[in-house]
């Protein structure tokens, strides 16, 4: 493997926000997640849980509910009043509208997927007609003295419940009048609380209405009488967040405590037809409020202010006890938030709405493996680059020189020129980006920092060259025809000849820099790229897939190596393939070209492609070899696959030079520590 | 030596009532539980015993009702038997021979002929659950061979099997599993939770199991205190389960109540749980019950509960948990430090009870009186905990005087010493602090000992110690302005050449005392305090002393070690030397138990019998009690236990507890009247007419069923007899004189016991004693001669 001088960085302080929402799709097995500052993410649970998508938040578009309507379309209603719809394939908002309702607090799409329910602020439940391309308000329903926090339809769609405050109504959808009004006990563990908040509510076909509520109870009602069946405390706090199978003989539910809860429905003998609903095991995988819950088939999925999406598994639901039963934890983003100047050993961090740069500090000291050697000089925070307006940067790029620095939000692009004298640094700002670049989705600078790349939204690609304070537009990659698909990762080879652009579900392409024309197409695979890169010399494209797989193409003969075919060839191992995490990350070592680093959130790999490959005998993660074992033994045990654990979670990792590593971590205690308190529990022998 | 009667070893109680989970009658009207050999019925309202069921010849290891006739019950035992008995009367109607060892029982209303019992097979770690056809016969003893394999490879308890929705499925635990059996369709489920040595699952294993009698759920109890209610079982894919966490430690029982709403559960924490609606939030506790809940039961009327507690008690509980009697027997500690004394008031015996406390426990009616909390500090239970610990105890002064001694020690140089004394109060019936004596000793306290000579105005008490000194205690005025008082201050401190004194002893007119330093044996004037003489022998040191009794009070004896009997006369200040072996041991009783004996007390008869055989003459004025190992009480007797039975007086208490029907009103009415009636008699002195219902024979004519009646002929002497006035004889308030001697003798039998234990092998070849005997000189033999005529004459005293 070599040995590195690796700067372990810690000081990217970065905070995911809290999940607020999530919504499954059952059709296309996808999630969609909205997060406190207004992110939407999509999460393809079939590729692996790979986040495919994701649309950039807003300050002042707080998402309060999220869901999806007939043929893909997503939906989202927030604090500002406004009914969104996204743009799937070009990644944007298609269009907004205002309900005039004041604060959106809960949506919900009827079960044949033509009609949206919104519940807003002043107590209105609005009705809006789903029409191909955009929506149609249609009418009020009663109006309730407050907010709606919930909704939910009868799998008919004759009737829909809706939670307010201290009670839930249940309307007919004909006539658009309440029907019932179940009143919510007030009282929590024998104290009267000032209110009752449902803030959830699910209706089952055989109309009985599930509610949670902010008083910890998880109640049965008979919307037929508007009585209460059953009533199961389960928190101390409040319980958030609701969501039923598809089947209708499981629920979910999150609670304030961080707990999950799910809820079967269980015949009471087995030889008799009578069931009841029984709570059955209770999750504690977060530490915070658990904000929202979805159901999929197979697994229930929890998010809440802890950051962390959890995808549980449900055993009698799996078929065979693979990788696929396991609980995943998604902490992280599924794309680089950190680019590295190599020259100037700068680290750009990017934030939601600010840029930092950090010049890495440097030490004189040598010393053995695995020393921990002490700074000479600190790292330096150089520069903290806040962006305008509301939006949130969609990403960030600084040039390998140093002296550029690029972002992009929905609106506009920025590029930013450095110039360093001695320890001061000045910043300009190069004005009059071309309005075409914005909401750019990648970003990318040439080796030598003359050129930059830009993948747009709408598909194309823009290659602009830089000059001394200046730029210039120099080509336009269009699309295909007939595709709008967005391009999300670029890559560009070392000697600047070959640029590779991926999307997110079509294969890469290789476009030819020197001639401005598409050179070839590397064939679609079924799942997505998570990460590119173009080796030095051999302009060989190493491409990582989000299920584990990593393939070698060769761009000037265009075709697989010989490599990438002995590999798919004898397969991956089985722990390489059953990683949590997809590969964000790919580099070269400039003097060894047949080594391939690539990092994952919890591991860094340097393939040696001249090294026999593992097979699954072999132990994939050998620790590494200590010295004094004898080169016999070494050789038999090595194989391609170098794995360092040691560094976690790693955000980033690249080289720096030869023998230098840079790898970013951000330790989750960390992150806990930033959060909010969470609610305090008493826990027994304390 | 050819007798009639010979005398066995009979357990006389103090057995294990906690062993099994207590079996309700149909009507909540009484409860069943194990004891022993026996299988004893109280009433759930007066707490009084009804009936024993004897007949078992080994422990009794289950009991159920029958479910096809309310007013039988089943028991089985390790004796191999299945015993149908009827317990309103009292009345073994059948015995099942298996002929396997039985170690539980289970009965189904559905399998109507059979029963199912725990069996052991060849390795010892391997039980099974099989069914036992009972075939129909009109025989007593009947040959049940039929047996039918059910389970494989479970846990041996009781508490690790339960049948579920009316016999449909029979559940069973075992360390890390549970396997459920469905009779319908002969498949056996196995649901296996994580058994990994981390820190998360190492506790994983299962500890009990109950099953919902409503609907298809099983309720599992486990060592880290989970409580796991499994549902959708029959599909080994599909099935799920809850959690019921409040238990901090293992849970030691389940139950569900009779509709299946709420869930009991008990543990180490003596708290009772009710879960209601199996919902982790909504539960209720009955707290402070005294010690570890070892089973609960539920009464099929579904109006009582009952836990069984390690401190061999049962407590009844109502359905609002609300603790409505408590039957306690004989308090089984870990450790008897105090041995086995005999409380000169209520001659009960008295021993440790429950941590810290002192046990009354009355030997005839096998039921402790009271407790004694001597400590008085609140019990922590925990393991690795040092508690403080009841060490020692003694009666003084015809039981007006208890000086108890409590220690604790958590390192080797930290002892902390507390003696307490406590007089009788006669108005509370009860022990008083009086004097609490920190640390009396510099190291630990090896004996106690009153002075109960009459003479003696001054109660005087004498301890020795570890620390080379022995203390004497009197009694002072204590009183100032404000009360009148009494106290305990130490009076006279003696050592002898700085070894630790082992034991004391006050002779009978009090005296002397003689104090024990290792191997010497120093004799002081009480008096003066002086030195009179010293005894040295180097046969081993001296671990009991006692002084002889009446006619022979000239004479010491003291147990070393090493198993020697020393005995000193006096007057000559002559020493023999004997092994228990040697010279002829009035009673030699082989094998008398499996276990090490550990304490021997004799208790004074309440009325003294009469054995005319030389043998047996020590058993006439006193009972030998003695304690094993496992803590069960054994005596010698030599009657037989059916005549021990004695059930008409019983009877009566059960009556009274008959509910309140019309026929009672007019009965009740009619009894009213007559008492009042009874009490004018009284008053006017009226030579008065016995009442019908009082007269035993009469009510037992009448309440035992006449298929079990004697001939009438037998019985009318009997009846015309019990109608003839008699005058009342005071036989039984003759106390024996020599109750605190016998008291004062316990420590010393106490050893001599441990001696037989030991050295019974010895005794079998007993050739190497009369070795021994032989080397003996003439003049020994002699005095030995003598002494064994003194020896039976004093103990014909008995």
């Amino acid at each position: 493997m070599g040995e590195f001088k690796v700067h372990r960085v810690r000081f990217f302080n970065y905070v995911p926000s809290g999940i607020r929402c999530v919504a499954y799709n059952n059709q296309s097995n996808r999630l969609a997640v909205s997060r406190t500052d207004g992110t939407v993410e999509i999460y393809n649970l079939s590729a692996n849980y790979f986040q495919e998508k994701f649309f950039p938040g807003h300050e002042s578009r707080a998402t309060e509910a999220l869901c999806w309507a007939k043929g893909q379309r997503l939906f989202s209603g927030g604090l500002n009043g406004e009914i969104i719809e996204y743009d799937l394939q070009a990644l944007n908002i298609k269009y907004a509208m205002d309900a005039f309702g004041g604060p959106i607090w809960s949506m919900a799409v009827s079960p044949c997927g033509s009609q949206l329910l919104v519940g807003c602020e002043d107590g209105s439940v609005k009705l809006f007609q789903i029409t191909p391309d955009k929506i149609q308000f249609e009418r009020n329903f009663d109006r309730q003295k407050s907010r709606i926090l919930s909704l939910s339809w009868h799998p008919s769609g004759t009737h829909i419940a809706a939670g307010s405050i201290d009670y839930i109504s249940v309307f007919d959808v004909k006539s658009g009048s309440a029907v019932h009004k179940m009143l919510v006990d007030r009282q929590y563990m024998g104290v009267s609380k000032r209110k009752c908040i449902i803030w959830g509510v699910a209706f089952l076909s055989d109309g009985t209405v599930i509610s949670v509520d902010s008083a910890g109870k998880v109640q049965f009602w008979d919307s037929a009488t508007g009585t209460l069946v059953k009533n199961h405390l389960i928190a101390n706090a409040d319980v958030q967040s609701i969501a039923v199978s598809d089947q209708e003989d499981s629920f979910v539910v999150g609670t304030a405590e961080g707990t999950v809860f799910h809820f079967q429905l269980v015949s009471v003998t087995s030889n008799s037809s009578e069931k009841q609903w029984v709570r059955t095991k209770p999750f504690q995988h977060h530490t915070h409020d658990v904000r929202a819950v979805a159901h999929s088939p197979t697994a229930l999925i929890s998010g809440g202010t802890d950051t962390h999406l959890v995808i549980r598994p449900l055993m009698e639901k799996v078929e065979v006890k693979n990788y696929d039963a396991a609980l995943r934890k998604i902490t992280f983003p599924h794309r680089r938030l950190i680019s590295c100047s190599k020259k100037r050993h700068l680290l750009l961090f990017q934030f939601a709405h600010h840029l930092e740069l950090w010049r890495l500090g440097s030490t004189v000291a040598t010393g053995k493996n695995g020393d921990t050697l002490p700074l000479s000089k600190d790292a330096d925070h150089l520069l903290h680059l806040k962006t305008k307006g509301p939006e949130n940067i969609i990403c960030s790029c600084i040039s390998p020189c140093g002296s550029w620095i690029a972002y992009s939000t929905t609106s506009r692009f920025f590029l930013y020129r450095l110039n360093y004298e001695h320890d001061n640094i000045s910043l300009q700002r190069v004005s009059k980006m071309p309005a075409f670049l914005r909401s750019a989705l990648q970003i990318l600078f040439s080796e030598d920092s003359t050129k930059l790349f830009v993948a747009s939204n709408q598909g194309s690609l823009h290659i602009i060259r830089l000059l001394e304070g200046s730029f210039k537009h120099l080509h336009t990659f269009q699309p295909q025809s007939g595709t709008v698909e967005s391009m999300c990762l670029l890559a560009i080879s070392p000697d600047g000849n070959w640029l590779a652009a991926s999307g997110t579900s079509a294969g890469v392409h290789v476009y030819n820099i020197k001639h401005l024309k598409l050179h070839c197409t590397v064939p679609a695979y079924n799942f997505p790229v998570t990460a590119l890169a173009i080796a030095p010399n051999t302009n060989n494209l190493v491409i990582a897939h989000s299920d584990q797989q990593v393939f070698e193409y060769s761009i000037p003969d265009k075709q697989y190596t010989e490599w990438s075919r002995t590999i798919q060839k004898q397969g991956f191992h089985y722990l390489w393939l059953q990683r949590d995490t997809p590969i964000t990350h790919i580099s070269f070592h400039p003097k060894r070209p047949m080594h391939i680093l690539l990092h994952d959130a919890y591991m860094f790999c340097i393939i040696d492609k001249s090294l026999p490959l593992p097979n699954d005998k072999t132990l994939l993660y050998n620790p590494l070899p200590p010295t004094n074992e004898s080169d016999v033994i070494r050789r038999r045990t090595a194989h391609a696959f170098k794995i360092s654990k040691i560094y976690k979670p790693l955000l980033f990792m690249d080289l720096l030079d030869e023998r230098t590593l840079v790898a970013v971590e951000r330790p989750l205690d960390d992150i806990i520590a930033q959060l909010p308190p969470p609610i305090k529990k008493k826990k027994f022998g304390t | 030596m050819v007798e009639e009667e010979s005398v066995r070893v009979v357990r006389c109680g103090g057995s294990e009532l906690n062993f099994r989970r207590a079996v309700f009658s149909a009507d909540s009207k009484y409860i069943f539980c194990v004891s022993g050999d026996f299988v004893k019925v109280h009433s759930t309202a007066t707490e009084e015993c009804v009936h024993i069921l004897q007949g078992h010849r080994n422990l009794v290891t289950g009991i159920q009702l029958n479910p096809n006739n309310h007013l039988q019950l089943y028991s089985c035992s390790f004796d191999g038997t299945v015993k149908l008995w009827d317990y309103v009367d009292g009345i073994l109607i059948k015995t099942f021979v298996v002929g396997l060892k039985l170690h539980a029982l289970f009965t189904l209303p559905s399998a109507e002929d059979s029963v199912f019992v725990i069996i052991n097979k060849e390795k010892p770690d391997v039980f099974q659950l099989v069914s036992v056809k009972l075939p129909k016969s009109s025989s007593q003893e009947i040959e049940a061979k039929e047996l039918s394999f059910v389970l494989d490879y479970i846990n041996q308890s009781p508490k690790c099997i339960a049948f579920g929705n009316e016999g449909e499925y029979v559940a069973a635990v075992r360390d890390f599993y549970l396997s459920v059996y469905f009779f319908k369709k002969k498949t056996t489920s196995r649901f296996t939770l994580s058994s990994s040595r981390n820190k998360k699952h190492a506790k994983n294993n299962f500890t009990c199991v109950a099953c919902h009698p409503k609907e298809d759920c099983i309720a599992t109890g486990h060592k880290d205190g989970k409580i796991r209610l499994w549902r959708n079982f029959d599909d080994d894919k599909k099935y799920t389960y809850t959690c019921l966490h409040w238990h901090h430690d293992m849970v030691m029982d389940l139950a569900f109540s009779v509709t299946g709403t709420s869930l009991l559960s008990g543990g180490r924490e003596s708290v009772l749980v009710e879960w209601r609606d199996a919902t982790e939030k909504n539960k209720e506790f009955l707290p402070r019950l005294g010690a570890t809940i070892e089973h609960i039961s539920v009464s099929p009327a579904g109006d009582l509960f009952c836990t069984s507690h390690s401190d061999n008690k049962i407590i009844v509980i109502h359905r609002n948990l609300e603790a409505s009697a408590v039957i306690q027997g004989l308090v089984k500690d870990s450790n008897i430090f105090t041995g086995l004394m005999v409380d000169p008031r209520t001659k009960a015996l008295v021993l440790n009870g429950k941590p810290g406390h002192l046990q009354f426990y009355s030997l005839q009616h096998d039921k402790q009186l009271y407790n004694l909390d001597i400590i008085q500090q609140e019990y922590i239970n925990d393991y690795g905990l040092i508690q403080i610990e009841l060490t020692k105890a003694a009666f003084g002064c015809y039981g007006n005087w208890l000086a108890t001694v409590e220690q604790r020690q958590e390192k080797e140089t930290e002892l902390e010493l507390q003696m307490k004394l406590w007089m009788y109060n006669k108005k509370t019936q009860g022990f008083v602090l009086n004097t609490k004596v920190n640390m009396p000793h510099e190291d630990h306290i090896t004996a106690l000992c009153f002075c109960n000579a009459e003479k003696f105005e001054n109660p005087t008490l004498v301890t020795s110690s570890k620390d080379g000194h022995f203390k004497v205690w009197i009694l002072t005025d204590d009183s100032d302005i404000y009360k009148k008082a009494v106290g305990w201050t130490c009076d006279f401190v003696g050592s002898y050449h700085k070894y630790q004194a082992t034991n004391c002893c006050f002779s009978e007119d009090g005296s002397l005392l003689a104090v024990s330093f290792e191997e010497i044996v120093t004799i002081w004037d009480s008096e003066t305090w002086e030195l009179k003489c010293t005894f040295c022998q180097r046969a081993g040191k001296i671990r009991h002393l006692c002084f002889g009794r009446l006619t022979c009070s000239k004479y010491l004896l003291g147990a070393t070690e090493n198993g020697i009997l020393c005995c000193w006369n006096l007057l000559s200040c002559a020493l023999f030397v004997f092994k228990p072996s040697e010279p002829r041991p009035l009673y030699i009783q082989k094998n008398i138990s499996r276990e090490e004996v550990q304490w021997g007390v004799f208790v004074p008869r309440d009325v003294p019998e009469s054995f005319t055989s030389e043998a047996y003459q020590w058993l006439n004025r006193s009972q030998f009690y003695f304690l094993t190992k496992s803590q069960s009480l054994l005596t010698f007797s030599t009657k037989s236990p059916e005549e021990k039975l004695t059930p008409t007086s019983k009877q009566l208490l059960a009556e009274e507890s008959l509910p309140t029907t019309p026929f009672y009103f007019i009965l009740g009415k009619h009894r009213e009247q007559q008492d009042e009636k009874i009490n004018e008699a009284f008053e006017s002195e009226l030579v008065q007419l016995p009442l019908t219902e009082n007269i035993p024979a009469i009510s037992e004519l009448l309440h035992t069923p006449a298929h079990v009646l004697p001939s009438a002929s037998f019985l009318c002497s009997k009846f015309v007899s019990s109608l003839l006035l008699s005058k009342e004889t005071k036989s039984g308030e003759e106390i024996p004189e020599d109750v605190d001697m016998e008291e004062g003798k316990e420590s010393d039998d106490s050893d001599e016991e441990n001696d037989f234990t030991e050295k019974i092998q010895d005794t079998n070849n007993t050739d190497l004693g009369e070795d021994l005997l032989h080397q003996l000189s003439k003049s020994e033999e002699k005095e030995l001669r003598k002494f064994r005529k003194v020896d039976y004459s004093w103990i014909t005293v008995l």
